[in-house]
Order: structure tokens, then C-alpha cells, then sequence
């Protein structure tokens, strides 16, 4: 037996296991099929995956990403063997990311070189044409050192899809990634992200989910140096009998880090289900780190569900701060009151309710073309249900 | 013309023993340009009156009536009481988190005109409104309610009390909570409406104190959930100086 002195132990970073961030593996066999009863499983309706989480075969012909990208980004369509794939540190930690890590045929790599400043948004658009066939995607979003960038994925149409973007944000350079799943009814989607974010680097992620069936996100976020700044903002809306899930992790490996979550979604129709759990840790190396999660829902129909779990793992207690907010509840009958009582009709009140709920987040993400196109989109959501169920 | 007439209310509140009844029996007639201040202890009834008058759904009317101008307020919606038009200015003004004060503030104006005000002419009236408050211009990108101070809360409702204005406006404990600078404010803000042709206020409040900046023309004494008794504004002078035990302990 080795004896390990106690100022080693106290200043390891290597390994905390819990079931919370499971051990990665890119061998898909290492990972058993799930049945369900699993932790990281009990949410998700893996009947509806069309068999993404077992054998089904993820050939399915990808169609082509449409790449919109200004000068000065490197576009290009890679080998699956090329050596950007894995550069973010991702180690698949499900069988499904495993699957689609070993499926993809291409990887899609988008580079903003040194210094680089891209004033106008990367946009990289998947449109998809059928759900028979599975498909797995890869990507890779390098962010050169000082750099700064804007990235839009934006998932439209019908399709059975399970990919990986990772994202590399060097130091010191600012990074936001736009997230929107504007899927057709009957699109299932479970993507994981995963983002290695430099010394003094600030990344921004923006997660919106509107469409599909069945849309699983796991987004997670680790940091190469100290000083790293990570944003994450999820705005979800589930209709009757659609299932949205987000799954986060933000790893304090680095001391001064800061992390702040902040997903509120809305429910409407029979069946609607939404599952928000947000995981941090903070490592014994993290001093001085600073962290907040958040996830507010709101039911705005009688039949839906909102699961929403925080948890937050602490090694050490010298740090800046460390906190978390849940909650789930109604429209408040107050604030609905308060604005009647000035002539506004209740339905226009629960819209106005509703607006301001996204307006604060959707304020934050400091996109100007993509705030617009948010509000119209809550809007329209809005339309298909508060608005008659009244 | 505008006439809020009161008869006989009675309002009872849900609580887990039942039903209770916090109204027994209200009577009163605001009349044409009227200022009616309501007086009385804490638990008394006076904000359960404000609150039915505007329809409050956790206020059941048992009995009675109320009528503006001769029409059936109790059996409008919340909505329509105000486009009817009355006003609430609240004692504990709501938060609405993500809707800026503008958005609202033309949300109601069109909602209580059933058109939208002229955007050049409104503009200029939100902003002269807003700075005689003494709420600087930053003040309606702000989120309604939010953070706002106490003495902001009801300045941002005089405010509104002067953009709708509606015919009869109820305040209710619009003075609780202000130091002397923003009661004058706001006391400058219910005289210029009171000074417009024929407009009626019902003035609830706790403190005489209000009452130095604007005169009512009659006081009523209000004790547990009836009016005790009615007067002048010297009515009030005298609650000054005796406060409200004779009127409690003949209540009991």
C-alpha cells in the first residue's frame, strides 16, 4: 500500500465520481443499453427515441449543413479521423453520444482564428427531410485565443438525430453559441455540447427549444485555465405531449472561474414535459470560483409537467459564491390582477405575463437580430394556446 | 359627470374557517368632482372596500350594490371596471418582471381608450408625466414594479392615475410609506386630477397626515366594516388629536 501525503489529496483535481457526471468512455460498448430505471435516464421517454439509445443504425444521409460564414471563419467539411475531432476534451458519457461520436462520417469544423473579431453571426442551418432514418452529426467550434464570434446552429424539419459539438473557446477569447431547435412535430434530437473554455475566456451559451417530439440536450462546460466565464441561457416552450429535456453540467477545474445558469421555460397542452437539471461542481483546486443556477417554469395549462433539479457539489469552501433557484408555479393571479385592473384584457394580460418571462432572459443574450425573431416566436407560440384555452 | 354610488355593501373573504365577513354594510355616494377620505384603524375594512370596488377575486359580495353612473360595476370583469373607468392605485403595487413601465403604460392607455394614443403626443405626455413625479426618463425602460423603491411604487402610480385618467380613482394607502418630499409628489399628482371637471376620489387612508396636502370634502370614519361616523374635513383634525378608540370600543 502507498501512503499519499494529506497535501496531496487536498490539492488532487483528478477524479470526483458521482452519478451526476458519470465516467466518460468513447467505447460505445462500455456504455449498456439503458433501461430507464437509470439516473440519468428517469426522465426520458426512451420509447419515443426511435432506438437512438439501442442498436438502430445512424446512417441516415445527413443532409449537408448550410454554413453561412462571414470572412475571416474557416469553414470546412472534415474527415471523421481529422485531429480537431476531440480537441474540446469530450469523452462521450452516454451511449448515445458514444453511438454518434463513432457514427459521424464528416465533422463540420468552424475556426475563428487569433484576434479575430466577427461582427456578424456564424449560421449553420440543418434542415432535416424524414425521421425513418437515424443520423449522427460531429462538430467543432474553435475559437481561437482573443478572438470573438458568434455561432448560430439552428435545427429545422423532421428528422431522428443525435449529435456532438464540441467547443474549443481559447484564452482570453469571447464566444457565444446559439442553440435553436425549431424542429417539426415529429423531430427527436439528443445533442450533447461540450465546451473547453480558456484562461480568461468568456463563453455564451444560448439554448432556445421550440420544436420536436422528443429533444434531449446535455451541455456541459469545463475550463483549460483560471479566469474562465461561462453563461448558459435556456429559453423552452413545450407544447401537448412534447418532452424537452436539458441537462447541464458546468466543472469548476480551474480556480476564479465563474458559471451562471439561467433556463425558464413554459408549458402549455396535455403531456407537455420539461426536465431541467442543472449539475456543478466545484473541484478542490476551484478557489475563488463563483456560481448560479436558475431554471424557472411556467405551467400555463392544467396536464403538464416540469421537472427541474439542481445540484450542486462542493470540494471546497474557499470560494466567491455558490447558489441555485428553483421554481415551478402559475400564472400569479396578483400580477394578473394588477394589470387588469388598468383595462388590459386577461388574455392580452397573460401574454404580456408571459413576454416579460422570457423578456428577461432574452434581453441577455445580446444577439439584436436573433431578440427580435425570439419575441415573434413566443409569440406565435402563445398563439396556439394561452390565448384560446381563455 | 361621474358618480360612484355605494349601497349597502357586504364582502366576505375565504379563510380557513370559513367564510368571514369583512363588510357589513357600506354606504356611500361620491358624487360629481367629490373627495371622499376614508379613515380608520388597521383591520378595519378599508382596503377590502378598495379592493371590491375593483373586483379582486379574493373578495366575495354578499350583498349590496355598486354603481358608476348608474351602471352594475359588480357585474363587470376587473378589466372592465377600469375601462369603465375607474381607478386603483394600490397600497402594495405588483411586480411584473420583463414588462417595461412604457410597454404597460401604453398597453393601458389603449386598453382604457380602445385605441392607441398618438405615439408623438403620448411620448411627450409620458415624459412631462413622469418628471413632474419626479422619475427620471430611465424610469420606463424599467421593468414594472421591479426594484422599485416604496416612494417609486407610488409615484409610478399617481403617474398612471394621471395617463388613464379615469373618472373616479379609489387610493388606496398611497401616503403609507412615503417620507414628506414624495408626499407632496404624489399629493401635488391627485390634486391636478381632482382640479380636472368632475372627477371623483375615494381616499383611504391610515394617517391624517395626507390630508394637510389634499382636502377632502368629506370624511367618514370607518370601523369594523361599516362607516362610524361622517363629517367635514374638520372630522379629521378631530381623529387627530382622539385617534379611533371611541369609535372601536362603541364598535365592540
Amino acid at each position: 500500500m502507498t501512503e499519499t501525503p494529506a497535501v496531496a489529496e487536498a490539492i488532487e483535481t483528478t477524479k470526483v465520481s458521482s452519478h451526476l457526471h458519470p465516467e466518460g468512455s468513447f467505447r460505445v460498448e462500455d456504455h449498456p443499453v439503458p433501461t430507464g430505471r437509470e439516473e440519468i435516464w428517469r426522465f426520458t421517454p426512451l420509447k419515443r427515441l426511435r432506438g437512438l439509445h439501442q442498436e438502430t443504425a445512424l446512417t441516415g444521409d445527413t443532409d449537408t449543413p448550410v454554413v453561412t460564414a462571414p470572412d475571416g471563419v474557416v469553414a470546412e467539411l472534415l474527415g471523421a479521423d481529422n485531429a480537431v475531432k476531440g480537441t474540446s476534451g469530450f469523452v462521450p458519457n452516454d451511449r448515445i453520444s458514444a453511438r454518434a461520436w463513432e457514427a459521424a462520417a464528416r465533422t463540420l469544423s468552424l475556426r475563428i482564428p487569433t484576434e479575430a473579431v466577427v461582427e456578424e453571426p456564424i449560421v449553420v442551418t440543418l434542415t432535416g427531410t424524414g425521421t425513418e432514418d437515424a443520423s449522427a452529426t460531429h462538430a467543432v467550434v474553435t475559437a481561437e485565443p482573443h478572438s470573438k464570434a458568434t455561432v448560430v446552429f439552428r435545427f429545422e424539419g423532421s428528422m431522428t438525430l443525435a449529435d456532438n459539438v464540441e467547443i474549443v473557446v481559447g484564452d482570453g477569447a469571447q464566444l457565444t453559441v446559439v442553440n435553436i431547435d425549431d424542429w417539426a412535430d415529429d423531430a427527436v434530437h439528443v445533442g450533447h455540447r461540450h465546451a473547453q473554455v480558456g484562461r480568461d475566456a468568456t463563453f455564451r451559451h444560448v439554448d432556445v427549444t421550440f420544436g420536436g417530439d422528443v429533444v434531449r440536450h446535455d451541455t456541459t462546460a469545463e475550463y483549460a485555465g483560471p479566469g474562465g466565464s461561462v453563461e448558459m441561457l435556456g429559453l423552452y416552450f413545450a407544447d401537448a405531449g412534447q418532452h424537452i429535456e436539458h441537462r447541464l453540467f458546468v466543472d469548476h477545474n480551474a480556480p476564479n472561474t465563474e458559471s451562471n445558469v439561467v433556463y425558464k421555460g413554459a408549458l402549455q397542452g396535455e403531456g407537455a414535459h420539461t426536465v431541467w437539471v442543472g449539475n456543478v461542481l466545484i473541484r478542490k483546486v476551484a478557489e475563488g470560483i463563483e456560481t448560479y443556477e436558475e431554471n424557472r417554469n411556467l405551467v400555463l395549462t392544467d396536464g403538464c409537467q416540469a421537472d427541474s433539479v439542481p445540484n450542486l457539489e462542493i470540494e471546497t469552501g474557499e470560494i466567491a459564491g455558490a447558489g441555485h433557484a428553483s421554481a415551478t408555479g402559475r400564472f400569479d393571479d396578483e400580477q394578473l390582477f394588477y394589470l387588469r385592473s388598468r383595462g388590459v384584457e386577461e388574455n392580452e394580460a397573460r401574454r404580456l405575463v408571459v413576454h416579460g418571462f422570457f423578456n428577461d432572459l432574452i434581453r441577455r443574450i445580446q444577439v439584436p437580430a436573433l431578440e427580435e425573431e425570439l419575441v415573434a416566436t413566443v409569440e406565435a407560440e402563445l398563439a396556439k394556446n394561452v390565448l384560446k384555452a381563455f | 359627470m361621474s358618480t360612484l354610488e355605494i349601497k349597502d355593501l357586504h364582502v366576505s373573504v375565504a379563510t380557513e374557517d370559513g367564510d368571514k365577513e369583512i363588510l357589513k354594510g357600506v354606504t356611500l355616494t361620491i358624487k360629481d368632482g367629490e373627495t371622499h377620505a376614508i379613515m380608520g384603524p388597521n383591520g378595519s375594512g378599508k382596503s377590502t372596500l378598495a379592493y371590491s370596488i375593483a373586483g379582486h377575486p379574493k373578495y366575495t359580495v354578499t350583498g349590496g350594490s355598486v354603481t358608476l353612473d348608474g351602471e352594475d360595476v359588480l357585474a363587470m370583469s376587473v378589466d372592465e371596471r377600469a375601462r369603465a373607468g375607474l381607478f386603483l392605485a394600490m397600497q402594495y403595487p405588483v411586480e411584473v418582471p420583463g414588462v417595461s413601465v412604457s410597454n404597460f403604460l401604453r398597453t393601458a392607455k389603449t386598453a382604457v381608450d380602445g385605441e392607441a394614443p398618438k405615439l408623438r403626443t403620448w411620448v411627450k405626455d409620458v415624459n412631462s408625466t413622469l418628471e413632474r413625479l419626479d422619475l427620471d426618463a430611465s424610469f420606463s425602460q424599467r421593468s414594472v414594479n421591479e426594484g422599485f423603491s416604496g416612494g417609486e411604487k407610488k409615484r409610478h402610480e399617481i403617474a398612471q392615475l394621471e395617463l388613464l385618467d379615469p373618472k373616479v380613482a379609489v387610493l388606496d394607502e398611497t401616503d403609507s410609506g412615503l417620507d414628506i418630499d414624495a408626499l407632496k409628489i404624489v399629493s401635488e399628482g391627485v390634486n391636478r386630477f381632482r382640479e380636472q371637471e368632475g372627477k371623483g376620489v375615494l381616499l383611504i387612508t391610515h394617517y391624517t397626515r395626507i390630508l394637510r396636502y389634499i382636502t377632502p370634502d368629506y370624511v367618514h370614519v370607518f370601523v369594523n366594516g361599516r362607516i362610524a361616523e361622517e363629517g367635514g374635513p374638520d372630522l379629521a383634525d378631530q381623529l387627530e388629536a382622539e385617534g379611533y378608540d371611541k369609535y372601536v370600543k362603541a364598535g365592540v
